[in-house]
Formats: structure tokens, sequence, C-alpha cells
């Protein structure tokens, strides 16, 4: 099969992650594959910690400083700015945003997911490094809320991403965020947020729920 | 003003009805094939330089979408929206992007949303909001979002119910008959 054949065979995939032949200075012909080349898709692995001790003392750190992915997804994302700001102030709790999954440790579902941010939701996800923990902001990431009967919005955040808090209600005040952040604080503390663990342990199933709604898959299986 | 213009407009053009909503704003039906040029004169010789938008109604009972092109004339501050009438059934169009630029969108979006067909109309087939969508077209009254969504989303089984009389009776009086 030529490589035109197979570009064409996936109609959904981006012209610039189109496999593609280029001629060198010297007149070497370089295959390029940017599926393969410009990510790396080898699976999550367990993190399994040898020394007990050492990570109940890092759990105590990664609980004091949780770091949260600036990435809002329906009407949730408002709740951010009161929360951050000076009357709610979520500073005081070592909560701060920041602007790239690569520095985050915290992901808040903030809302419904439409299929199409779904698939942006993932890739952010997987792309934070290991801890990391997800919070879903509220009733419809649980079972729909009142998008229950959208064509296009999932009904339920576990089946596609690891839950490690829920914040019920719709919407939730910021006084609600920062009770679930204090939730997962204890959790982080007493070893339970095990989200990440989850995701690689059962990422097949995972994986096959994420494909079975995102029919334009044009994206590796994981990607960081 | 408006009278005069919806006048010329019978004049040359076959008006099916003409149904008046407010004395700057009019709502005039017209055959499928005069729609094009009827916009035309109304933009090039009556002064209806905005275009405000383009819309829809599915009137499955009818076999027949309503296409709305709704118009504003900024210098007499009138509005016109003209209707006209499709079949369902390979609901096609005749594109008016060439009037203006931004009905493209709107074209392209009720491709993707009613499948109604454009031809010519620039980007038209390519996917506007919903990325790889492979069912009917989910703004079609015929589509039913709820079975959709059961089918596709695995929705939370609900809640155990009980009739609180009953429930309470039963945990309470076991043993007395009904």
């Amino acid at each position: 099969m030529t490589i035109e054949e197979q570009n064409k065979k996936n109609k959904f995939i981006d012209p610039d992650l189109e496999k593609r032949d280029v001629l060198s200075p010297d007149g070497e012909v370089i295959h390029i594959d940017p599926m393969k080349d410009y990510f790396c898709d080898a699976r999550p692995t367990v993190h399994d910690p040898e020394n007990k001790v050492v990570e109940k003392f890092l759990n105590w750190c990664r609980s004091n400083s949780l770091w949260v992915l600036g990435f809002g997804t329906g009407c949730g994302s408002m709740e951010i700015p009161p929360l951050m700001t000076s009357r709610f102030d979520a500073n005081r709790f070592g909560v701060q945003m920041r602007p790239t999954p690569r520095q985050s440790s915290v992901f808040i579902i903030s809302g419904y997911l439409a299929v199409k941010t779904l698939k942006r939701a993932i890739r952010s996800y997987e792309q934070m490094q290991d801890p990391k923990y997800l919070i879903a902001l509220g009733s419809c990431t649980i079972n729909g809320g009142m998008y229950y009967d959208s064509y296009n919005t999932i009904n339920r955040l576990d089946y596609y991403l690891p839950v490690d808090v829920y914040i019920a209600g719709c919407m939730p005040r910021p006084e609600a965020l920062l009770a679930g952040f204090n939730k997962l604080k204890e959790r982080i503390k007493a070893g339970r947020a095990e989200g990440a663990n989850e995701y690689a342990e059962k990422f097949d199933w995972y994986k096959a729920n994420q494909k079975k709604i995102i029919k334009d898959w044009n994206m590796p299986d994981y990607n960081w | 003003m408006m009278e005069q213009i919806l006048q010329d407009i019978s004049k040359q053009f076959e008006i099916t009805d003409i149904v008046k909503k407010r004395d700057n704003l009019n709502f005039i039906t017209c055959k499928k094939e005069q729609t094009i040029s009827l916009i035309t004169y109304l933009r090039d010789i009556k002064g209806f330089s905005h275009f405000v938008l383009l819309s829809v109604v599915d009137w499955i009972e009818d076999g027949v979408f309503q296409l709305v092109y709704f118009l504003n004339n900024p210098e007499k501050k009138i509005d016109i929206g003209i209707r006209t009438m499709i079949s369902r059934d390979n609901a096609t169009m005749t594109s008016a992007h060439h009037l203006w630029e931004q009905i493209a969108t709107y074209q392209r979006e009720l491709k993707e949303m009613y499948g109604i067909d454009f031809p010519g109309s620039p980007r038209v087939d390519e996917s506007f909001i919903l990325e790889g969508w492979d069912d009917i077209p989910p703004m079609r009254r015929e589509f039913d979002t709820k079975k959709y969504s059961e089918e596709t989303f695995f929705p939370r089984e609900g809640r155990e119910t009980n009739d609180p009389e009953e429930y309470m009776k039963k945990k309470l009086y076991p043993d007395e008959e009904k």
C-alpha cells in the first residue's frame, strides 16, 4: 500500500499528521510518520511505590500543592474565576491554576462534555504527569444531568476517564469546589486517590469506551 | 414604505403569502425557484443590504422544510423575512453564498444539522460542529435523540423507587392484613 493510499484510508487524519517522504539536503529520502515520531505511544504503567513511608510523606506533599489545569468545559468553567479570586481565594488551600497539562496534577471536568470536547479532555489528561487526579464537577459528569438525552454530550464520565472526586450540583458553588478539594486532599493523604493507576490497569476497557463514541479517532492510543 | 415595497415585489414575483407582524416586519412566502432572484432584487434595488440570518423550520407533517432568509434595510429600519418551502426528501436549495459571504457558514450548518444540500457552497461538505457523525442529521425531527443517547452514552441506571405508603406499611406492620 502506498503512502497516499494509507492516508486516504484514514479520512479523518489531520494533514499535519499524514505520513510523508522528505528529501534531505544530501538527497536522502527520509520517511516521516508523525503519529509515531511526534508522540510517545507507550501504554501507561501502574505506579507501585516501594517504600510506603516515603510514599506517605510524598502524598502529604502532593496534597498540599494541587496544581489545576486551566481547562474549562461547560458551565462549570465559570465557577473557577471566583474560586481563584479574592472572595474564595483557593490559594489558601495550596490550589493554583496552571496553563499546560505538563505542569498540572489536577484536572477539573467542569460540567457537560460534548463528544468533541471529550477527545481534547482525554488528550490533556494523558499528557499530564503522574500522579494526577481528576475532579468531576456537576451533575452532568455523573449521569448526564439536564443533558441526559442529548445526542452530543456524554452521560457518565467514569466510563471514559477515572474520577477521584465527584462534586454534585447544578452548578456547584465555589464553596462546594473547595469542599471537593479538601476531600481530594484527604483521599490523597490516605493514599486512596488512585485514578491514574486505575486508568493504567483498565486501559483497554477505557480505550474501548472512548473509541466507541469518538468515531473520528485520529490520535495515538496513548500520547504524552 | 413597506406597502410600496410589497406591491413592487408582488408585481414581479409569485408571492403566495404575506404575513404582517409589525409595521416594519413582514414575512413573505415565495416559490423555491424565485427565492434567490427575489433576495437579489431586495438587496440591490430595495436597499436590504444587511443579511441577518438563514434559518429552517422542519414541518415533518407536511414533508417540507421551511427556509427563512431574514434581511434588514438599515436606512429605512425595516425587516423582511423570505420564506420558501423545499421538499424534505433529497432536500436541496440553490446556494446564496455569492450574495453575502457569511451565508456559506449558515449553509454548512444546515447541511450538517438538517441534511439540506447547497451545491457549490464553499466547504459545505466538511464537518462543521460534529466530528465524525455517521447517523442521520441530528436536528431533523425524525431523529430520536433520547434513544440515540441511551444506546450510545452508557446511561446510569436510576435508583430503586418505592411507593412510600406501601413501603412503610410493610416495614412497620408486617403482620397486618392488607
